[in-house]
């Protein structure tokens, strides 16, 4: 019989589950649009041609699928690698070095379109504990909320990351 | 891009297969693109100090493939309501994954006429690195 570990998971972490974080601001520019589907290769030209967007129903370019705008770029404010502004969720010291990004999932609720401006706000969704193949391993669920500036919830990003 | 109608659509069936060389080159146009600029994707002496083997391919780049293989299918007349998939595997730079959708399911839920897809990424040795699914909403012929 194998005895489990002790959990790694704090009263401080589990009271931060759902707290969600203050809004940062977030554009899509018809730049960055072409930008983005330049580099996963998008041949659909609405992606690209205004006109052609306008043409297939769309106010402007649409954001290519993943693509949920650009956080302003703020260097008091922002990670140099990693673009996004560093307070968003709270981090915690745990005893595991290594870690995995285990997966992206997001939900649409409306087109985005270039000349949008949103509102992005983080909370984490859960912690979990498992012991897999890894050893065990702490996954944490992360929820990123995308609002329009009427408050609108137009897209909602959910990212696991696995720390072991 | 033809209008891709919910009634056309049959549980079986293939959705076109994307290829995508990962070359170094377009790492690096997705580090622009996306705005991660994670060494370990385009640095192969700081991904060897990381214990990688070298540069690999993001996650969320092979995601991106994903919706670009149901962006395709679906046409603009189809929009797309979840795109989700988990990283089971690295896939290195400089090998051509192979992006590959089939329709699980068909279904009408309140009043929307949706598919589910089941999607991934596979090596040219046939391992799905990036299982992942995808629900999608479609215009009816009504």
């Amino acid at each position: 019989m194998t005895i489990p570990a002790p959990s790694v998971i704090t009263g401080e972490m589990r009271a931060a589950v759902g707290v969600e974080s203050e809004p940062y601001p977030v554009e899509v520019t018809t730049s960055h649009v072409r930008l983005f589907a330049r580099a996963v290769g998008h041949t659909d030209p609405v992606y690209y041609d205004e006109d052609a967007a306008r043409a297939a129903g769309y106010r402007n370019l649409p954001a290519p699928p993943g693509y949920l705008g650009t956080p302003i770029f703020d260097p008091t404010k922002c990670d140099p690698t990693f673009g996004a502004p560093r307070r968003g969720v709270r981090s915690f010291h745990v005893p595991y070095r290594r870690v995995l990004n285990g997966g992206t999932e997001i939900e649409y609720h409306d087109t985005i379109c270039a000349g949008d401006r949103l509102m992005m706000s983080s909370r984490i969704a859960s912690f979990d504990e498992k012991v897999g193949s890894l050893g065990p391993m702490l996954i944490t669920v992360t929820e990123t909320l995308y609002r329009d500036e009427a408050g609108k919830l137009v897209a909602l990003m959910r990212g696991t990351m696995i720390q072991y | 891009m033809a209008t891709r109608y919910w009634e056309d659509v049959t549980v079986g069936d293939e959705v076109p297969e994307l290829r995508k060389p990962c070359i170094s080159q377009q790492l690096v146009l997705w580090a622009a693109g996306s705005g991660d600029f994670y060494q370990i994707h385009y640095d192969k002496d700081f991904a060897q100090s990381t214990g990688l083997p070298g540069v690999i391919v993001h996650g969320a780049f092979k995601h991106a493939f994903l919706g670009h293989l149901v962006h395709d299918w679906a046409g603009n007349t189809g929009f797309i309501k979840t795109l989700s998939c988990s990283y089971r595997g690295m896939d290195p730079v400089n090998k051509e994954i192979r992006i590959r959708g089939v329709v699980k399911s068909k279904r009408v839920e309140d009043g929307e006429h949706l598919v589910d897809l089941e999607i991934w990424t596979e090596t040219q040795e046939g391992q799905r690195t990036t299982p992942g699914s995808a629900v999608v909403r479609l215009p009816s012929k009504g």
